[in-house]
């Protein structure tokens, strides 16, 4: 994978200028447009666009009906869009958006090399280069523009193994019973507002099965890209693992810079059986606005994972540096006996971004494991907030969990906030929490000085080393990527 | 009749008689705040995991100002404190304050009706600080107190005196004859480099059901220190809503307990503002509640102002059905540098339907803060009690030792003695008795 274009891009600035106003000043590098003719449904949402989306996509009849079941149920909901959460934004026009929008070239492109080659320069700037990234690194990408797959990476190789890793509308075509079996099974369409939307209007995802018994020999992969102007991107992810199988899953994201904000809501769904794992890992880089905290994704999210079978292990891991705000909690039901479910996050708001994340662990069943690692970065103007749950019920015997979560504060107008939901009901469980709160300490960084580390490197250094935790829980793959991500992000942002 | 049209009744009606003084356009503006804001259901975030909107279904009689109390001496007798022959005694009678009860031997402390201090030389005071939790607690609950303001108190300690004696003061609801709805409000001001300790406790008489909504309001100036005690033991009939709201307004020292062991559903919100420089505040909580009673802990520390030290440690113990939610919130001001913050919440269940809702929370505006939280719900340590029973203490006393030690970390902060010895005494008795 190219690294070179992670490197930051810096302004040149007055040399009085701190490193923090220079960082914080270093641009989104993934702005960029790409011009491709897209093939859109009209502006708005009713039921004939979900009707549209449907018939595009050629869908079965149940697949229309359960969407426009979920679209009526989102119509009762019409105004009660959620608003506890610590974030701010004006209220969204849902009929401003165009809910569906293709790149016009694709024409069911059967291997990469058909795909337009406007969209695959993108992807090389992207630093995902598909032929490349099929040599080098052994991942398997299914990749997201808009609103469709555009080309799915290694099928036939993981197809010998009967795994299948396919976009959604191709679920839905070829194994329908699969999909019609798991589909909101874990995410109910009357789940929550934007759930409710999504299973409306979605338009594409990834789709990933694992038999039993089967551990995925590489990393699966979906890059989520949104380009078209005034799109919103709604993708639906469903991944399950049978008895006994592995999977080790990484989705990427990033958009174009433009000014008015585009809403991203998005739903994931795993599954794992007895003694299944899935390993979940997210580096969410949408475009964050600009530094007056114009433009930006709205990134509402709703993720979760069911632990359905004993023995069985979910783990999310995320790095969260885009968006302009971010709503999200990865969550796992821990319904299975034995059960582990693990959160492990970074978050880095700059500017003006807000982002309010964390996590839910629903202990159900007996000896239920959960450990949660948060790790929250904030500079700029920004809020970032943690709030999470952890239940545990009545018949959760023996439950077990340990939160940790990190603030770190780079500047004296930014927030950090912390809000954890303990909830216990039965009395051998052993719950515990802790968060701290602080700035990277003057004598660190004097000590790194002291040592001919310079002030960038040294925060750098720090920083890296605050979110370790987290970031020695993603693929290799993805970890240098990360990393390179949080640096852009703050490196140098101590006065 | 409806709670909510009883209580309008009611305040028409004194507003009718009494409405032109001082505090008529605060009691108004609170009773169009509650009218607004109603009882808060589990849907108020404040009130997600206490259900108070069931108390207010019974019908309560609401007590019409002086009302004569038909308390004999006996009456107090069962309800006093140890060590009250050397304190400052301040009696509320169904949220009415009564003079004939009271004993007030120490000179520098002065008390007086609110609706009177708010004419007097103490206006200036009184406008200033009342009704300043309100800022806090945004809920009818604390509004419907202070729409019926005008049967509190103002405790006022004089400048640069420390009091002798501690100031005890009792919170009584004759329920013998009737539901009751008391609503005790008081207004505290400690003056510059004045000291004083404050036990408060809660008692009804009587089998009818009692609802206590208590607001009280602290001001603390420059230099001064005060301790606040809070006992509640009261019984499993009754619930209440205390409300402890506490402004530092200039470089001070505050440090409060607050012992909840029985009631219906108790609610306590402590706030604590630290408005100046250099403050420092301590909070401890204890609560062991058993049977079915449910114990609901609020707290809010807010750092606005730069240096202020503040710690808080609440811990739990559960056994039977009981219930209990502890929500403490942190704040910390944009320029609040240098704060140190420390929260501490632990729980332990003695039994398998006790349950706790915790929610450690910190707001954070300031990057040159340390602050923590952290919150731990388990059992009893088993290698503990393993220690214990091989070498041969019975299980029950093992298990009441452990619950015990865990408890003291909260009863040593209890300064005056016999309050503490006090308190300690009514563990023990519930381990002795309750622990299986």
């Amino acid at each position: 994978m190219k690294t070179e274009i992670y490197t930051p891009e810096r302004n040149v600035v007055d040399d009085d200028r701190t490193t923090i106003e220079r960082t914080i000043l270093s641009d989104y590098k993934y702005g960029f447009v790409t011009d491709i003719q897209a093939d859109e449904a009209p502006m708005g949402l009713n039921e004939d666009t979900i009707r549209f989306i449907s018939a595009k996509k050629n869908e079965p009849q149940w697949m229309l009906e359960w969407r426009l079941k979920a679209y009526r149920h989102w119509c009762t909901l019409a105004g009660e869009e959620p608003t506890w959460a610590n974030v701010k934004y004006p209220p969204i026009n849902f009929q401003d958006i165009i809910y569906y929008s293709a790149p016009k070239n694709k024409t069911n492109s059967k291997s990469l090399e058909e795909i337009d080659p406007e969209l695959r320069r993108t992807f090389e700037k992207l630093g995902i280069s598909l032929n490349e990234q099929k040599r080098l690194s052994g991942v398997a990408v299914d990749i997201v523009v808009d609103s469709v797959s555009i080309g799915t990476t290694f099928k036939e190789q993981l197809a010998e193994l009967g795994i299948i890793f396919c976009s959604m509308t191709e679920a839905i075509q070829e194994h329908p019973e699969l999909v019609k079996k798991y589909l909101s099974s874990v995410v109910p369409i009357t789940d929550n507002y934007f759930a409710a939307l999504n299973s409306a209007v979605f338009t594409d995802g990834s789709f990933c099965y694992i038999p039993k018994g089967v551990r995925c020999p590489m990393e699966l992969s979906t890059y989520f890209r949104i380009n078209a102007e005034n799109t919103g991107q709604f993708e639906r992810t469903l991944i399950v693992a049978e008895e006994g199988s592995y999977v080790s899953y990484l989705e990427g994201c990033t958009a174009p810079m433009r000014d008015e904000n585009q809403l991203h809501a998005a739903v994931v769904e795993l599954i794992a059986l007895d003694n299944a794992e899935i390993k979940y890992s997210t580096v969410q880089n949408w475009y964050p606005g600009d530094k007056e905290g114009k433009g930006g994704i709205y990134n509402f999210v709703t993720k979760r994972g069911i632990c359905k079978g004993n023995n069985s292990k979910i783990s999310w891991t995320q790095v969260e540096t885009g968006s302009a705000i971010t709503w999200k909690y990865p969550s796992v039901i821990l319904k299975g006996d034995n059960s582990v479910g693990e959160f492990y996050s970074v978050a880095v708001t700059n500017n003006y971004q807000q982002a309010d994340t964390g996590t839910k662990m629903l202990h159900l069943g007996k000896n239920t494991k959960s450990r949660i690692v948060s790790k929250g970065i904030s500079a700029g103007f920004s809020n970032n907030s943690y709030r999470g749950l952890v239940h545990v019920s009545k018949n959760a015997a023996n439950a077990r969990n340990f939160s940790q979560c990190d603030s770190l504060l780079l500047g004296d107008k930014c927030g950090a906030h912390t809000f954890p939901y303990i909830e216990v009901k039965n009395n051998t469980a052993v719950v515990e929490h802790e968060a701290t709160t602080s700035k990277i300490g003057e004598d660190q960084i004097f000590y790194c000085n002291q040592r001919g580390i310079d002030t960038e490197t040294a925060v750098a250094l720090i920083i890296n080393g605050f979110a370790k935790e987290v970031m020695n829980q993603l693929p290799m793959e993805f970890a240098v990527e990360a990393q390179k991500l949080l640096a852009i992000s703050l490196e140098g942002s101590v006065g | 009749m409806n709670t909510i049209e009883y209580f309008k009744e009611r305040f028409d009606q004194i507003q009718s008689e009494n409405g032109s003084n001082g505090l008529g356009s605060l009691r108004q503006a609170a009773f169009n705040a509650f009218s607004k804001m109603g009882i808060p259901t589990v849907k108020h975030e404040e009130w997600k995991y206490t259900r108070i909107s069931g108390a207010f279904n019974k019908e309560y009689k609401f007590p019409v100002n002086r009302m004569v109390n038909h308390l004999s001496e006996d009456d107090l007798k069962a309800i006093r404190l140890p060590g009250s022959e050397q304190a400052n005694e301040l009696v509320f009678v169904n949220g009415i304050f009564s003079f004939p009860l009271s004993v007030i031997p120490s000179a520098e402390l002065i008390v007086l009706p609110l609706q009177e201090a708010s004419s007097n030389e103490y206006k200036d005071i009184v406008v200033k600080h009342l009704g300043h939790s309100s800022n806090y607690l945004k809920d009818g609950i604390n509004a419907l107190n202070t729409a019926f303001v005008q049967d509190g108190i103002f405790i006022h300690v004089k400048k640069g005196q420390v009091t002798q004696h501690p100031v005890y003061i009792y919170n009584i609801t004759d329920a013998r004859s009737d539901n009751i709805f008391s609503q005790p409000r008081s207004l505290l001001h400690i003056s510059e480099n004045a000291q004083v300790q404050l036990v408060e406790t809660y008692a009804t008489i009587g089998l009818g059901e009692s609802f206590t909504n208590q607001v009280m309001e602290i001001i603390v100036e420059k230099d001064a220190m005060v301790e606040y005690y809070k006992i509640q033991n009261d019984a499993g009939h009754t619930n209440q809503v205390s409300s402890t709201h506490i402004r530092q307004i200039g470089k001070s020292y505050i440090h409060t307990v607050v012992i909840s062991l029985n009631g219906g559903i108790v609610r306590n919100n402590l706030n604590v503002v630290l408005e100046a420089e250099h403050c420092e505040a301590h909070l401890y909580g204890l609560y062991f509640p058993m049977g079915q009673t449910h114990i609901d802990n609020h707290t809010v520390v807010d750092n606005v102002k730069p240096n202020c030290l503040s710690n808080e440690l609440y811990k739990g113990i559960l056994n039977d059905n009981a219930s209990a939610v502890f929500n403490g919130k942190i704040f910390v001001q944009p320029n609040a540098q240098k704060t140190n913050a420390y929260q501490s919440n632990k729980n332990i269940l003695l039994s398998n339907s006790a349950s706790v809702n915790t929610k450690p929370q910190l707001e954070i505006f300031a990057d040159d803060v340390k602050c923590s939280h952290g919150c731990t719900v388990g059992r009893l340590n088993e290698e503990g009690l393993f220690y214990l029973r091989s070498r041969g203490i019975s299980e029950k006393i093992a298990k009441s030792l452990l619950v015990h030690a865990f408890a003291i970390d909260i009863l040593e902060h209890i300064k005056p003695e016999p309050i503490r010895m006090y308190v300690d005494r009514l563990i023990s008795e519930r381990l002795e008795f309750n622990i299986t």
